[in-house]
């Protein structure tokens, strides 16, 4: 039977070459933009965001090109559940959100999948640069897209009902191909950013959803050095914009303390971590390792990846780092590899280092 | 297929395609003065006779237009800055809450932009005005009330309007009352004169007639002040040159549709009925909207508990039946209809709701494929519906 497929088309050209792709290979295809924002804008600025009503008509366009049924999916009320009341109240917490992860975790491949295997499709198709193998997410062959990264929080289950058609091309590759195939979004820019933070500015959307009380810029001994405007607008590892003036060594943001609102700042020493916790472990097509399993984490998108040794400790990730890292911020997503396959992942918890200078064997 | 979405629009009559053809290949612009200008001028002419004749206006009452939004927005727009100029004390624009868009909006960018002040006359739970909310409406201050505007037949629930005495109540105050007559023309009977309004639209394309052409009924002495300027052909209060070929056809159209109304609208009422029983049949809890009695012939508008109108849309129109939700799409994003909304429906209620329209073409074989198809369809949407918390 043929399989029937639905493929989530954002009105980029990525999404919409996968479409055009997974219907060639002979799914049942039929193309749904995904309307995440009760007041959609009426037309994109620059590369931000995917949410304008002139990228549904970008994405029925190439339907229509690629011959395929086309609809459009309200998903705004469980997107702002999800994922953007989930932002901000990371934000609040004092952790460092990764919102498209958490769309691909929760919307795209729960809450749009879920809906699809109701109405009868067989998996979902998106236009993500990533590789299945034997049930594992691979790196795509364009490392600088791969991203695996960003799916690795999908279960083996949600990664069996998934169709990435993208994953053995380069985006130079997907763009001749969108303009062999009369896709008029050929040369549409990449999205990046965050798309629901139309103007860019994350300061300003977290101070209006938190409010930016004032509040104290603390060197380790607790020393006041300087004050802040809200907490949730630092990262850690940031050095930038803390304006702490006179203080002759380079000050980095070292973590973000909600409860007394304090944002604590040191040199780059202190920011070193060799030792992450991580919560929510998702394994992707193995058992969950118990014992330390030697292999590479990466802890940001484009992030470097570093040799570590991993492992399940109840309902945590531990992860051990050869070599202290700096700048690894709670609420971010640990993935583990090995090599170009994606071994599982968990959201950043906590970070420490160890008494003694980690030891390599 | 199986088409079951005639209110949106209906297949093109074969006379009409024949006629238009014809004129496509005639050269001449009516307005001009030599002799292909004349046989052109004869053709429009003799389509505003007809279509005069066809729903009981005199020819100079009949504005050509591109169609019904068109039709609508000179309607409203037109007599607000006519009425308002003459007096500004003249803000109020009253509406009934059921109103196409086509009308709406103009009455909502009046308020927006002109300092008009729209209000809207409630509708009951079958989406009727009655004459005692119109004249409470009104009577608030009859003095400032610039226009009052009631559609004939409601394009998403088919509720049939009591236009005459609704006019009538208007008339009392002397107040200019337009009915967007869209969904009317060729199911009900439509009679300009007798109904009191005073401007009336109607669109070619709801009646086999082209998209594109349409017109607006507008009583002797009523000026509005035009939308478009340019050559005036049209009494000064709509300009652009005539389409001769579409007129033609609309004329066609107008014709045959008011002529066959009696037999057709029967015909519909008698499978719409049917309609309705297969689907019951297999959908125990199936809900009518709309009023029983005073309906379009053609229309079932039904609601499903537990499902999501745009997910039935999707099911049935991957087995071949086109319907359609029947609400209109807000920047890309479904919003439940205004129009049930207006009648008491909870949000739940309207978002489960889908519109079947008949029409020319329409046979019994296209209500057994719903009757067979609607079943899975709307276990497959429950479950959808189930899963989204």
């Amino acid at each position: 039977m043929t399989l029937r497929v639905l493929a989530a088309m954002s009105g980029g050209v990525d999404s919409a070459v996968a479409a055009a792709r997974a219907s060639e290979a002979g799914y049942d295809v039929t193309g749904v933009h995904l309307a995440l924002s009760k007041n959609p804008q009426s037309y994109r600025s620059g590369a931000r965001g995917c949410c304008t009503v002139e990228d549904s008509r970008d994405a029925r366009r190439a339907a229509d090109v690629i011959g395929i049924p086309f609809y459009v999916w309200d998903m705004a009320e469980e997107f702002d559940r999800e994922v953007v009341a989930d932002f901000v109240s990371e934000y609040a917490a004092g952790r460092t959100p990764n919102p498209c992860m958490r769309c691909n975790e929760r919307i795209k491949f729960e809450a749009v999948l879920d809906r699809a295997l109701a109405l009868g499709f067989d998996a979902v198709c998106t236009g993500h640069h990533v590789r299945v193998d034997d049930g594992r997410l691979r790196r795509s062959v364009d490392g600088g897209k791969d991203q695996s990264y960003v799916l690795a929080v999908l279960n083996s289950e949600q990664i069996a009902h998934s169709v990435f058609p993208l994953g053995d091309s380069t985006k130079e590759e997907v763009r001749a191909e969108a303009a062999r195939r009369g896709i008029s979004v050929a040369e549409k820019p990449d999205s990046h950013d965050i798309c629901f933070i139309a103007d860019g500015d994350t300061a300003g959307f977290l101070n209006e959803r938190l409010g930016g009380e004032p509040g104290p810029i603390e060197d380790e001994s607790g020393t006041v050095l300087g004050e802040h405007n809200g907490a949730h607008t630092y990262t850690v590892g940031q050095r930038k914009g803390l304006n702490l003036g006179g203080t002759p060594e380079r000050r980095y943001v070292l973590s973000i303390e909600p409860v007394n609102n304090t944002v604590r700042v040191g040199p780059r020493e202190s920011l070193l971590v060799d030792e992450i916790v991580g919560e929510r472990p998702v394994w992707s097509g193995r058992a969950p390792a118990t014992e330390p399993l030697s292999c590479g984490v990466q802890l940001r998108a484009h992030g470097e990846v570093y040799a570590c040794r991993a492992w399940q400790r109840d309902e945590e990730l531990v992860i051990r780092l050869d070599e202290p890292v700096a700048g690894v911020a709670a609420g971010q997503a640990a993935v583990l590899y090995e090599d170009d396959i994606v071994l599982g992942s968990a959201t950043i918890a906590s970070t420490s280092r160890s008494a003694e200078p980690a030891t390599v064997s | 297929m199986v088409y079951l979405d005639h209110a949106a629009t209906t297949v093109t009559r074969p006379e009409v395609i024949a006629d238009m053809t014809e004129e496509f290949s005639n050269l001449g612009n009516a307005s001009s003065l030599h002799g292909p200008g004349r046989r052109a001028r004869r053709v429009v002419e003799e389509a505003r006779e007809g279509i005069a004749d066809a729903l009981g206006a005199a020819p100079n009452e009949v504005i050509f237009t591109s169609g019904g939004t068109e039709a609508n927005n000179l309607a409203i727009k037109g007599l607000f800055w006519a009425r308002n100029g003459a007096d500004p004390a003249r803000r109020r624009v009253l509406l009934s809450a059921v109103e196409h868009h086509a009308a709406l909006d103009p009455a909502m960018w009046l308020a927006g932009h002109q300092g008009a002040v729209h209000e809207e006359i409630p509708v009951d739970g079958f989406g009727r005005v009655t004459p005692e909310a119109l004249r409470a409406a009104i009577e608030r201050d009859p003095d400032d009330v610039a226009l009052v505007s009631v559609m004939w037949a409601n394009n998403e629930v088919g509720t049939v309007q009591p236009v005459a005495e609704l006019a009538a109540v208007a008339s009392e105050y002397r107040v200019p009352f337009h009915t967007d007559a869209v969904q009317a023309v060729g199911a009900e009977p439509v009679d300009f004169a007798a109904s009191g309004v005073t401007a009336l639209s109607l669109t070619g394309h709801k009646i086999g007639g082209p998209v594109g052409a349409g017109a607006l009924l507008l009583a002797r002495g009523v000026d509005p002040v035009p939308l478009v300027h340019g050559g005036g052909q049209e009494r000064e209060v709509r300009s652009g040159t005539l389409t001769t070929p579409l007129l033609r056809g609309l004329a066609t159209a107008v014709d045959m549709a008011v002529n066959e109304r009696d037999d057709h609208a029967k015909r519909l009422a008698e499978l719409r009925d049917e309609l309705l029983a297969r689907v019951r049949a297999v959908v125990p809890d199936v809900t009518t909207n709309g009023d029983p009695d005073h309906r379009l012939p053609g229309n079932a508008h039904l609601s499903f508990p537990g499902c999501e109108g745009d997910a039935l849309l999707m099911l049935l129109d991957a087995e071949g039946i086109a319907c359609s939700t029947g609400s209109a799409c807000s920047a890309g994003v479904a919003q439940p209809s205004h129009v049930l909304l207006a009648m008491g429906a909870s949000e739940e209620t309207a978002r489960s709701s889908l519109r079947f329209s008949l029409g020319h073409g329409s046979q019994r074989a296209d209500i057994v494929a719903l009757g067979e198809a609607i079943g899975p369809a709307v276990e497959r949407a429950r479950a959808a519906r189930s899963k989204r918390r």
